[in-house]
């Protein structure tokens, strides 16, 4: 097991490696002239080469990366081209710590909601009560979250004005406006999560339902609750949890349609600017980030999949 | 009567239609009876058993009849009376170990959650009483064994807890579904005594399902035979298998494979094939296949009569047949002439080696040595022309990797191999069209082999336009009529995909392939053992018929020594990827024999109640390839183990003048001197 981790670890690592480098190639294809998009069209050309020379963006490529890099792992992540050219660093922090709240009031929505729904829908399938709760999480799932998240828009918060429309966070709220700010974007992505997970708790359910060990089970004479609870729920729910685990990177990454609809301040609508405004150090800080979230939710999921299943665990 | 079963009829749904799979099924189990409950695939006898429990799937219901346990009628007891019977006074062992425990509890969740339910047992209690229904299962180390999970324990030691834990509420009904089905032949005959000794020692009752004749012989006291759904007879087994009257119960019978037969003979077979769900006729289920069926077999249905004292028959004609007036007994046919095997050899083997490495990149990255797992070991052997080489042994013998390394699927570390005395390279890539044309492979499973999306013809065909070089169409699909007839099938199957074949024609239309490009050399993978017996039967009749008409040679990969006394000329006994014994199949048949191949052959169950010796019994499992034990591997099992000789050195290999070898530290005479005393009475006789 602790090999295991450690050889996930080491893969982690040289994916971050990978992408940090594929990503500086790339903003080093991007079109037009940095300083110039920065400056404006009118700067003059000492303000150009100061600029450049503040950032070193005349260096060979291969010394840039390499200056990145050795900066982004002591904690130097570089100073943003913007206005007043603040760090990066505590932006991002501030981001990714704003993407967090949302993704865990997300889980906290959509997780019990969906395992239910999933649990119930196997064990009444094929009646009434799986074909009503199919429909309704595979029309949500067919939506765009744009979609949702407008429709959510004008009922909760224009039409009985319970929850913010747009996510204006100010220092020092409470708890009571964090609700408010948090209920629709939150919302909107449980739609999301909460038909997939439903379905996926479904088909675990089932296919566990008609193994043999459950006839074994049920034929000990052990009440039915207790061998759903104990023996299939165990097994069915593994790959729920680990498919839980893989949706906090997207929660954190993959959001940017809900950010943008909500005017939600994570990461995801940074790097949306980040990229529009050609902010190079911002842009690969964020990147990085991002990738790291997705690659480590993967490396819980593949953990706890080892670690629930003790046919992975003990081999 | 522990449990009867009166005219109990059940249906299952399919679509919108109820099918009829057990009708009308009279059954009664005694105070400390054994019944056995014997049939071939979708004869219903697995879904009766379960049902006489009142356990039946979503889709299925009980039409008719009833269930009376105890004297008391549980055909419509509630969930919670059943509750109450299963587990405490029923319980199940079924077919599959492995499948029917939960594979993320531990063995002592599964074994204490029936002790603490139904003898309301603390923790403590529960684990004392887990411990000792271990060893009553012969387990020597039960805290270690109740600590695991299933998957680290062996395919026998998986079957003693499930049948520890189906006795350690001492329940009045065992019923045990196939329980060896899955097991090898040595750790069958550990758990068959086990399972004997048991029952009798708690004085319960069970009822034991087996397709295998053989194991119900040596198990049961009274056997009813289903066919089609139905009763055909039942019996107490003595005379079941020593008179046997109903023509279906004959004939299954006869179409066991024994080493007795006669090479020179076919096997009989049923002809036929068993009725479908959907046309369960209206006269006798075996009408059809029945040598001495008459018009009003096929109109009437017959009913189960009283014979004799316990005996039920359901045929019109028994008393003809039971005065000898009748045989439906087909008697066996002479073989087409064969010639007899050639000196010349087709295939040659020398030094085949082939190893398993387990190594991942991060152990390479660490400097760990990689695991080697030698699957096979300096195997050398030959096959005659027209001959059939047989390779038997457990599972991890390495059989299959020696199949699997002769056509170069998995290509062998080393080895010299010649075909039609022509070296040819070890890997596929290598071997140019007409080793690949001269070298063809059967699998193991038809249901497998065979694409589902093409027809029978595209399927053939496709080997004469890869082999056989520039052929038109209408050339091909004369060919596939040819072949298709050459092994029993008419040129109309052509058309048809595998999902309208049953397992028996789909095993002919994987003949059919095989022989399509006219191969020296086939080499099959237990081609038999996913089939019924009576159908095994026809088609080991086919395999001696195509080699006498295409003059092809065999290698056949099995792990049922009867089917390969019966086929074979010469034999291969493989154990832990070493060939401990070759001979000719009277050679390997009698003494001296290796010892291990003497406890393969002691440990087959004999079809035949009176030979209930029980002979050699193996300890324990069969050592991982991984950890391979030292000097002689047989050395942890062998009952004929002599001393530190065995773990130390590597045995010398012993040839006779006449080719047989036996590879053992004791000398071929004192093995002969060893085996001559009471051991012989295993040998089968009809």
């Amino acid at each position: 097991m602790i090999s295991f981790i450690a050889r996930r670890v080491l893969l982690l690592i040289i994916t971050l490696f990978i992408t940090s480098a594929l990503v500086f190639a790339l903003t080093q294809l991007l079109p037009g002239d940095v300083a110039r998009l920065i400056l404006g069209r009118d700067a003059s050309p000492q303000r150009v080469q100061q600029f450049n020379e503040e950032f070193g963006l005349d260096d060979p490529v291969v010394t840039q990366y390499t200056r990145w890099l050795g900066g982004f792992v002591t904690g130097d992540w570089g100073r943003s081209f913007t206005a007043g050219n603040p760090f990066v660093r505590p932006l991002v922090i501030e981001r990714l710590g704003n993407s967090l709240i949302l993704a865990s009031v997300t889980l906290l929505i959509s997780v019990p909601i969906a395992v239910f729904l999933g649990v119930l829908t196997a064990l009444y399938a094929n009646t009434w009560v799986d074909n009503t709760v199919s429909v309704l999480t595979l029309a949500v799932v067919g939506l765009p979250e744009f979609v949702t998240g407008i429709v959510l828009i004008n009922i909760f918060a224009l039409g009985f004005g319970w929850f913010e429309a747009t996510s204006l966070i100010q220092p020092n709220q409470d708890l009571n406006q964090w609700i408010r700010i948090l209920a629709l974007p939150a919302l909107t992505a449980s739609f999301v999560l909460i038909g997939y997970i439903t379905r996926l708790t479904r088909a675990g359910v089932m296919e566990e339902l008609s193994k043999s060990y459950v006839r074994t089970a049920l034929l000990k004479g052990l009440p039915y609750r207790q061998v759903i609870i104990k023996h299939v729920l165990r097994n069915a729910l593994m790959p729920t949890i680990t498919v839980i685990a893989i949706s906090i990177g997207w929660l954190i990454g993959g959001i940017v349609v809900i950010e943008s609809v909500f005017n939600y301040p994570g990461i995801g609508s940074e790097l949306i600017r980040a990229v529009e405004q050609k902010n190079l150090p911002m842009l690969q800080a964020i990147t990085v980030i991002i990738v790291f979230a997705f690659a480590l939710s993967n490396l819980v999921a593949d953990i706890l999949y080892a670690w629930l299943n003790p046919r992975v665990r003990l081999s | 009567m522990v449990l009867v079963a009166e005219n109990l009829s059940i249906e299952y749904r399919i679509g919108k239609t109820w099918f009829n799979v057990v009708r009308d099924v009279s059954l009664a189990i005694g105070e400390g009876e054994i019944h056995g409950l014997v049939g071939e695939s979708g004869s219903g006898k697995s879904t009766l058993a379960l049902a006489m429990m009142r356990y039946q799937e979503a889709n299925a219901r009980v039409s008719g009849g009833r269930i009376l346990f105890e004297g008391q009628d549980i055909t419509h007891a509630s969930p919670a009376v059943l509750a109450q019977i299963w587990g405490k006074q029923i319980a199940l062992v079924p077919q599959n170990p492995l499948d029917s425990l939960n594979p993320s509890l531990t063995i002592l969740e599964q074994m204490t959650e029936v002790t603490r339910r139904h003898l309301g047992f603390g923790t403590q209690e529960a684990y004392e009483h887990a411990c000792q229904s271990l060893q009553n299962v012969k387990i020597a180390d039960p805290e270690q064994v109740l600590t695991r999970y299933p998957h680290q324990l062996s395919g026998g030691m998986q079957q003693r807890v499930m049948i520890a834990t189906a006795l350690s509420t001492r329940p009045r009904l065992l019923i045990l579904d196939e329980p060896t089905t899955a097991l090898d032949v040595t750790t069958q005959a550990v758990i068959l005594d086990l399972i004997r000794d048991l029952v009798r020692q708690e004085g319960a009752s069970a009822l034991y399902v087996s397709h295998n004749l053989g194991t119900i012989a040596q198990l049961c006291d009274t056997v009813t035979v289903l066919y089609g759904g139905e009763v055909m007879a039942t019996a107490p087994v003595k005379t079941l298998f020593g008179k046997p009257v109903h023509p279906y119960t004959i004939g299954l019978l006869a179409s066991l494979p024994k080493v007795t037969h006669a090479h020179e003979t076919r096997l009989p077979t049923i002809g036929g094939v068993a009725p479908a769900l959907q046309d369960r006729l209206k006269g006798c289920a075996f009408a059809s296949r029945c040598s001495v069926a008459i018009e009003k077999c096929h109109q009437e249905k017959p009913t189960l009569e009283r014979a004799d004292e316990g005996r039920f028959i359901r045929c019109f004609r028994w008393q003809e047949v039971a005065e000898g007036i009748i045989n439906p007994r087909i008697t066996a046919q002479e073989s087409p002439p064969d010639a007899p095997p050639k000196r010349e050899r087709v295939l040659s083997v020398r030094h085949l080696n082939k190893t398993f490495t387990e190594a991942r990149w991060f152990d390479r990255l660490l400097g760990r040595k990689p695991i080697q797992v030698k699957a096979v070991q300096d195997a050398n052997f030959h096959v005659n022309v027209r001959s059939t080489l047989g390779v038997v042994g457990e599972s991890g013998s390495g059989k299959t990797t020696l199949a699997r390394a002769i056509v170069a699927l998995d290509a062998p570390d080393s080895a010299d191999i010649e075909l039609l005395g022509v070296s040819i390279p070890n890997t596929l890539k290598a071997r140019d069209k007409q080793t690949l044309r001269n070298l063809r492979l059967i699998f193991q499973n038809p249901n497998d082999a065979l694409n589902p999306y093409k027809t029978v013809g595209q399927t053939i065909g496709r080997t004469y336009k890869m082999l056989s070089g520039k052929l038109t169409k209408s050339e091909i699909d004369a060919r596939i009529g040819q072949i298709l007839t050459a092994v029993g099938l008419t040129p109309q199957y052509a058309q048809r995909t595998p999902a309208q074949l049953s397992g028996g024609e789909k095993q002919r239309v994987a003949i059919a392939r095989a022989f399509a490009s006219r191969p020296a050399l086939i080499v099959a993978d237990e081609p038999t053992s996913a089939l019924d017996v009576s159908v095994q039967a026809v088609i080991l009749n086919l395999l001696k018929d195509l080699r006498a008409s295409e003059g092809a040679s065999y290698v056949i990969i099995s792990h049922d020594l009867d089917v390969v006394s019966y086929v074979a000329d010469w034999i291969v006994v493989m154990y832990l990827g070493e060939i401990v014994e070759q001979g000719t199949t009277e050679q390997v048949y009698s003494t001296p024999s290796h010892p291990y191949t003497e406890a393969l052959l002691s440990a087959i169950p004999q079809p035949d109640p009176t030979q209930k010796g029980r002979g050699i019994r193996l300890e324990g499992d069969v050592p991982s390839p991984r950890h391979k034990p030292s000097g002689c591997p047989f050395h942890t099992r062998c009952p004929r183990f002599i001393g530190s000789i065995c773990k130390t050195d590597t045995p010398p290999l012993q040839t006779t003048q006449d080719g047989h070898q036996i590879r053992c530290h004791h000398t071929l005479e004192a093995l002969t001197a060893l085996q001559a005393v009471p051991e012989s009475e295993t040998k089968a006789h009809d």
